[in-house]
């Protein structure tokens, strides 16, 4: 499966900060079948977060990535029985490979576990929903209290209207679009503006991220548990498939891949 | 250049596409760092930032369809989640007083803060 792999390694090796980084222990998956296993064995690597995706690094100076893990779908949880401080990275997908990981001591292990457990863009995703619905109601809260300056149930809030750092309405700049242009334009700050104007009295929320609808063939994600019907999406079977492919082509590691793309990138392919 | 017909799905940050007829996609796209620009009708393309020329052109039924594609697609990616989760946290919490993220025990997460390395 082709995947625009440059573009990968440039975003896993760029500096955009990362959410988390540090060495852990991969234990090697064998692929082919042995009568007994002759023990297991782990190779140190450099692991980088970024978003939902897990890149590993041969070394931490390394110029592209050895492999990628996409953080959907799965679950994060301690191995008691094998190595100490070991975790594991394990898909709903059957099919897929589970990653069996081992950091230095109890603080990095929780570090990992608690990072990976929240890296999903469906987790992501159900926070934003969450604060989309909290601005709009703080919004219409305050409106209403602007209506009606008398109730004293509002008092609160009324301390927030004479704020002089409040600002008119904007847009929220269309430059953040996906990360493309503010790489490069020295950084961009994503706020800035409330949602709410003054002198209107009518407030307006800020452009919400669009559901996405599946009819459209559009993104699905794995229901959380605790979610309203109306918040899940179609079951994640068939878009595991896509990752367990995206797992498979990255989890086999093999070095003729990067070499092949080495040669192309020397003989300057597009 | 020849154009082929390909069911395309996006999943999160990714476009999966598929030749019709088969169940196991046959390529991706990660839409990290990308730039998804409206070219002529019912055609818009993605490109990335590290090689910008480099388009990958797409050609929908409708102009419609077009349209919508480019929307999905400029929203599709995990930093843009993010930044608007940030955005929204920093409008609550000017408006409230309340960090929203406390609730969920969550906001000394690093991949939450509004910090000023972050883009």
């Amino acid at each position: 499966m082709k995947l625009n792999e440059r573009s990968v390694a440039h975003y896993a090796t760029c500096d955009s900060p990362a959410d988390h980084a540090g060495f852990l222990r991969k234990r090697v998956e064998r692929h082919h079948h042995h009568a007994h296993h002759h023990g297991t064995s782990y190779q140190r690597r450099w692991f980088v977060l970024k978003g939902n995706l897990l890149f590993y690094f041969e070394e931490r100076e390394s110029r592209e990535p050895m492999g990628l893990v996409v953080l959907e779908g799965c679950t994060v949880e301690l191995c008691e029985a094998a190595e100490e401080f070991a975790f594991a990275i394990r898909f709903d997908d059957a099919g897929a490979r589970a990653y069996v990981l081992v950091a230095d001591g109890q603080a990095a292990m929780e570090a990992w576990v608690k990072a990976l457990s929240r890296a999903s863009f469906d987790y992501m995703r159900l926070v934003v929903r969450e604060l989309e619905k909290q601005l709009e109601e703080a919004c219409k809260s305050l409106a209403a209290c602007r209506k009606s300056p008398r109730r004293s149930s509002s008092s609160g809030r009324k301390r927030h209207l004479s704020n002089p750092a409040l600002l008119p309405l904007q847009e929220k700049p269309t430059a953040l679009e996906n990360g493309y242009s503010t790489w490069g334009s020295g950084g961009c700050v994503a706020g800035g503006a409330t949602c709410t104007d003054y002198d209107g009295g009518q407030t307006k929320p800020p452009p919400l991220p669009p559901r996405r609808r599946s009819a459209a063939g559009s993104a699905t994600g794995s229901p959380a548990p605790g979610l309203s019907p109306a918040m899940l999406e179609s079951p994640v079977s068939p878009e595991t498939i896509c990752f367990s492919k995206l797992h498979n082509w990255y989890g086999q590691e093999i070095a003729v891949l990067r070499r092949e793309w080495q040669e192309r990138q020397k003989r300057g392919h597009p | 250049a020849v154009l082929k017909k390909r069911l395309v799905k996006l999943v999160v940050n990714f476009l999966f596409y598929f030749r019709t007829d088969e169940a196991e996609p046959i390529g991706a796209l990660l839409l990290e760092h990308c730039r998804i620009t409206k070219e002529e009708e019912n055609v818009f393309s993605i490109s990335f930032i590290e090689e910008p020329e480099s388009k990958y052109c797409f050609e929908c039924a409708t102009e419609e369809q077009c349209q919508e594609w480019v929307e999905a697609l400029k929203r599709a990616s995990y930093e843009f989640l993010r930044r608007s989760l940030i955005f929204y946290r920093n409008e609550i919490q000017k408006m409230t007083g309340k960090d929203p993220l406390e609730q969920y025990g969550i906001s000394e997460e690093a991949r939450f803060q509004l910090g000023a390395h972050r883009q």
